[in-house]
């Protein structure tokens, strides 16, 4: 190898390393252009998504009612079982007896977000909400009941 | 009483032949993920490479057999979890193929868009793992810069930033959000104002080229009768690009090249996945204005029933071909699922491309590889 040779490689393989400096040098004077975000800090100005899959939940009015007719479809769509439906025999003004739904749970620790029991559900029932901070201290906690204490079906809802 | 310790000089003598044996892994910082390499050395000359699997199995074609035809698509995105997208879409296909259901023209665009998406935003890890390897840390963040905005256009179409779940039988899940054609412009504004980046930072280093010119060299033979596909293969240009090859959805229609590197080097294989940014980045420019109106989902029955018999179909991932295979019984679960992941038989050559090569560039030569384990393992 002549001299020439190796003193323009030298020569080359320096200004391919000044090149690549110079880029890490425009960032280091350019703030502006760092996309970079503190997370922990910035929670409150911090927007998912409207559908990002966080957990599911079921969505009451104002009365203390749901959606939920107790089909059922949400739990033979969920692959690995983190939804079960509760049922209580409940009268109706007829005096007749009739099923309704007691209980829906929630196993959070099982759920993958895959969103196909939202898919499945026929009135709209359950959605998915936008929280993602799901980490407890104790695992019984990641077993919810999604309808809230004496609530009850939606009149029309079939 | 004083004895004369004796004092080993020839260190090859010691040992069994004279092997010293190195293990890298499983939890190795050097390695992707949690693979095992036995790697049997003569000094700084590997004699032999042998991956040890088996640390990320979780049975997953297994667990599909007990999962119906909707149900099952969500596992493999936790197989090749970089190219999450094309993974449901090849089981999407394969179930539609068993259905007979002819999906609506607009889920077909849809579905090309996200698969070309998710194959820039794989490559554009790797391109920064890539890096990472040789010891160069700032092109990570680089990368992930362009691979946060296609994560977030994911994130506000799909629900999720990885495990997509978003094809399903007969379509996709969810029509695409009013804002996605604006923000893929915008990420292709950015691409292209960003992309020379990649050159000065890594391509044209210096050292960089040196550490990855012929080394690992993989002749076109080995990589057919090893099985390799993907950049791996094309890198010792080997035609198999699944989209040119064997068409699948509208990518008979689309004006694309198919990237062969005649180098059959480490450096080839670099070539191809950077040229091959800029092909699906030419696709996207083609679809991106000219998504059809329509349904973006056929009528598929409630619960899905394949007809009793075998089929295959494949599709190419940024890694390769996946196919897969689902064997029916005619029932509503799959009798036997098979995945014919594109990483385990890339992985395979390893040991042939880094036979006699030092083990500096060991790493350098298995990050060109493009592996992810949990495709390997399932």
């Amino acid at each position: 190898m002549g001299a020439g040779k190796y003193i323009s490689d030298v020569w080359s393989g320096f200004k391919s390393l000044l090149k690549g400096m110079k880029r890490t040098g425009y960032y280091f004077t350019h703030h502006k252009e760092i996309i970079t975000q503190q997370y922990p800090d910035n929670r409150k100005e911090l927007n998912l998504p409207e559908r990002f899959k966080g957990e599911v939940v079921m969505p009451h009015n104002e009365n203390n009612e749901h959606r939920c007719t107790g089909c059922q479809a949400c739990e033979l769509a969920c692959p690995n079982g983190s939804l079960k439906v509760i049922f209580k025999n409940e009268m109706t003004p007829e005096g007749k007896k009739k099923k309704a739904i007691d209980k829906l749970v929630y196993h959070l620790e099982l759920c993958t977000m895959c969103n196909l029991c939202i898919e499945a559900c026929p009135s709209d029932a359950i959605k998915m909400a936008q929280t993602f901070e799901h980490s407890v201290f104790d695992r019984n906690k990641l077993i919810k009941i999604l309808n809230t204490p004496g609530s009850k079906i939606m009149e029309g809802v079939e | 009483m004083y004895r004369e310790t004796e004092i080993v000089k020839d260190f090859t003598a010691t040992g069994e032949g004279g092997d010293m044996i190195i293990n890298v892994g499983p939890q190795h910082p050097a390695t992707h993920g949690v693979l095992h390499l036995v790697i049997t050395l003569n000094g700084e000359t590997i004699k032999k490479v042998e991956p040890h699997l088996g640390y990320i199995h979780r049975s997953i074609e297994k667990m599909c057999e007990s999962l119906s035809y909707r149900q099952f698509i969500y596992v493999t995105s936790r197989m090749d979890y970089l190219s999450a997208h094309i993974n449901n879409h090849a089981c999407a296909l394969c179930v539609e193929k068993g259905l007979q259901v002819e999906i609506p023209e607009r889920a077909k665009v849809i579905r090309v868009l996200m698969d070309e998406l998710t194959r820039i935003a794989s490559h554009e890890l790797w391109w920064g793992a890539m890096a990472m390897d040789l010891g160069a840390f700032t092109p990570f963040f680089h990368a992930f810069r362009e691979r946060e905005t296609i994560n977030d256009i994911m994130e506000e179409t799909c629900g999720a930033r990885l495990t997509m779940n978003y094809m399903v039988p007969g379509g996709v899940m969810q029509d695409i959000h009013p804002n996605f054609q604006k923000r893929v412009k915008d990420f292709l504004q950015l691409y292209k104002r960003k992309i020379h980046e990649y050159d000065e930072l890594v391509t044209g280093n210096v050292i960089f080229q040196n550490r990855m010119k012929g080394v690992g060299i993989l002749s076109a033979e080995d990589a057919i009768s090893y099985g390799c596909t993907g950049p791996v293969a094309r890198g010792s240009a080997v035609s198999c690009d699944v989209r040119k090859v064997y068409p699948y959805e509208i990518y008979d229609k689309l004006e694309f090249d198919e990237i062969l590197e005649t180098g059959c080097d480490s450096f080839a294989r670099y070539l191809i996945r950077i040229r091959e940014m800029n092909q699906s980045i030419r696709i996207i420019e083609q679809l991106i204005d000219n998504i059809p109106t329509g349904d973006f989902q056929a009528k598929t029955k409630a619960v899905l029933k394949l007809p009793k018999g075998e089929f295959y179909t494949r599709v190419e991932t940024a890694r390769g071909e996946l196919g897969v295979y689902i064997v029916s019984e005619g029932g509503t679960t799959p009798y036997r699922i098979k995945f014919r992941s594109p990483g385990f038989s890339n992985l395979s050559v390893l040991d042939k491309i880094a036979r006699g090569g030092k083990i500096g560039d060991l790493i350098a030569m298995m990050g060109t590889l493009d592996l992810v384990i949990p495709d390997i393992d399932r």
